[in-house]
């Protein structure tokens, strides 16, 4: 009794990390042989790559204007696809988190729609939502609520899973009832978190719905690829730019507030 | 003799936990308003189980268990909830909610009386507002009313703990070791807020404590726990120094 216990053979020699390793080398190596990658030819042509950027070195600065319009709808498409999908996700959150859910079936059953919709990538999302909608922001907009509900909904129900479950008790204890509980003992400690969450995937939805454009989802994607496939690459240059800038601006702003929550 | 019904009264009480661990043994026990009763026993004993069961936050596996004549084991939602606002209860680590201040912490207390709605959106009546700055007064912190719960010493926060439950109005207050993070000085203060509380309003105190200096000190009765088992139960005029060694005695292998 009170002793340290004997390590088995596998603890001793730290056999499962090493195992992990030489599988996770294997992995790579095989996916790099059976796709074929031929790494000489992509290194062969990036002269190719050189000339293009060469092309773009003059953008043409009178299409600036035309590109504002565009990006302000990119931006906009944006933080309504984020905040749709964030006043869904939350009572999601709350049903999906262990703590506050004791129903295993209840849990499980969200767990498991959500994890279906996470697995939908955005790209095949804008395109349904285009045929389903026609052809314009609003498909962007769905696109982006139905990808920010997923990623949401699963940070949220993660940091609900972390916060002190005292108050939790106290306010059962004191007669309160679930939504009591939820309001008085819950919110407070994951509102800043929460915020957080909603900047960081609205960052991640500014750069997504740039490409959204693409599939014919409205914003600048749409002049991105008009430009591209007349090769106005003068053009690609100044609308690369401001996505650029547009990009830089929220990360950094959505970063300062972020610091200041937290 | 005519005695009154007893507020809390356990009939063969046993509890076992799901893994098997036996937590509560026979217990027969009766508390009779306005009681100020003590709980001690070794670490393990039952202590916090026994507490946890009268507001059923656990579930007693066989026996019957009444609090006001009333049996708890068909109690649910509503009505459970119902007799839970009757019941105050103060945690070793206070269980305020840590972000929000003193007086949304005490308020906090309230909810039970209010619909979801209303208590939801902050919509606490005037009336219910000024109790909160009075429970605050009776533990000599009406200055921190705004203040961030967390600013507050631990000391402070228990007396907090001690104003929300006030809040309830309750005819019961649970403390399972109110003062064991506490230094001398602010165990005195919670501890003198507890026995005011049950003095002046008559509201049936039980405190588990490891302090036996503390149980003489502030106990109308003592009772001693060990395994599960209710090994000691006495009137505090009766009870001598060396009883506890008894109750603390390890249970031989
Ligand atoms: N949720 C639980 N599941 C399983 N066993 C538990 C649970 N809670 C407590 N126990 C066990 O029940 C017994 C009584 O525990 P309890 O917490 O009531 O003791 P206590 O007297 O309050 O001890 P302490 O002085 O350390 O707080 C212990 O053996 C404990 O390990
Ligand atoms: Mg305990």
């Amino acid at each position: 009794m009170n002793q340290v216990p004997e390590r088995t053979f596998m603890q001793k020699y730290h056999l499962k990390g090493i195992g992990w390793t030489i599988i996770f080398i294997l992995l790579l190596f095989l996916s790099s042989v059976m796709t074929e990658v031929n790494w000489g030819e992509f290194f062969s042509n990036l002269g190719q790559f050189f000339a293009l950027l060469g092309r773009m070195a003059n953008p043409d600065w009178q299409y600036t204007n035309i590109v504002v319009q565009p990006i302000i709808e990119t931006i906009q498409m944006a933080l309504l696809g984020t905040t749709l999908g964030t006043l869904v996700a939350v009572p999601f959150a709350f049903l999906a988190a262990r703590n506050l859910v004791k129903s295993p079936l209840v849990r499980g059953g969200i767990r498991f729609f959500l994890n279906l919709v996470r697995t939908l990538p955005d790209l095949l999302l804008a395109a349904l939502f285009v045929a389903i909608v026609g052809i314009g922001p609003t498909a962007g907009v769905w696109t982006l609520a139905v990808f920010s509900f997923g990623m949401i909904s699963k940070l949220f129900y993660e940091t609900v899973e972390t916060i002190d479950s005292g108050p939790i008790e106290a306010l059962q204890a004191a007669g309160a009832n679930r939504v009591q509980i939820i309001a008085f003992a819950v919110v407070p400690q994951v509102v800043n978190n929460f915020v957080s969450y909603f900047l960081y995937t609205f960052e991640i939805n500014v750069r997504a719905s740039t490409v959204l454009g693409y599939l014919g989802a409205g914003g600048i994607g749409v002049f991105l690829q008009r430009s591209l496939s007349s090769f106005r690459y003068d053009q690609t240059a100044v609308i690369i730019i401001a996505i650029l800038l547009v990009v830089v601006v929220i990360d950094g702003l959505s970063n300062i507030l972020r610091e200041k929550l937290l | 003799m005519v005695s009154e019904q007893p507020v809390i009264s356990f009939r063969k009480v046993s509890k076992i936990y799901q893994n098997g661990t036996v937590g509560l043994k026979d217990i027969e026990l009766d508390i009779q308003a306005g009681e100020f009763v003590v709980i001690v026993g070794l670490s393990g004993a039952g202590k916090s189980t026994l507490l946890r069961t009268i507001n059923k936050m656990h579930e007693i596996s066989s026996g019957e268990l009444l609090v006001n004549g009333v049996s708890l084991a068909p109690l649910r939602g509503k009505k459970l909830r119902a007799l839970r606002r009757e019941i105050g209860m103060i945690f070793q680590n206070f269980n305020l909610v840590k972000r929000v201040s003193v007086q949304r912490n005490v308020l906090s207390g309230r909810v039970g009386y209010y619909p979801t709605w209303k208590s939801v959106l902050g919509l606490f009546n005037p009336a219910d507002k000024k109790r909160a700055v009075a429970a605050l007064q009776r533990v000599n912190l009406a200055e921190k009313i705004y203040a961030r719960a967390d600013e507050l010493s631990g000391g402070q926060q228990q007396r907090v703990a001690v104003a929300r439950a006030f809040m309830q109005q309750p005819r019961i207050i649970l403390a399972d070791e109110p003062v064991a993070s506490l230094d001398p000085l602010t165990t005195t203060a919670v501890m003198d807020d507890l026995k005011n509380l049950n003095q002046e309003f008559k509201i049936t105190t039980i405190v588990n404590l490891h302090s036996v200096p503390l149980a003489l000190k502030y106990a109308d009765r003592i009772i001693g726990l060990r395994a599960g088992r209710l090994v000691y139960n006495k009137p505090i005029d009766q009870v001598a120094t060396q009883d506890f060694a008894a109750i603390y005695q390890e249970e031989e292998k």
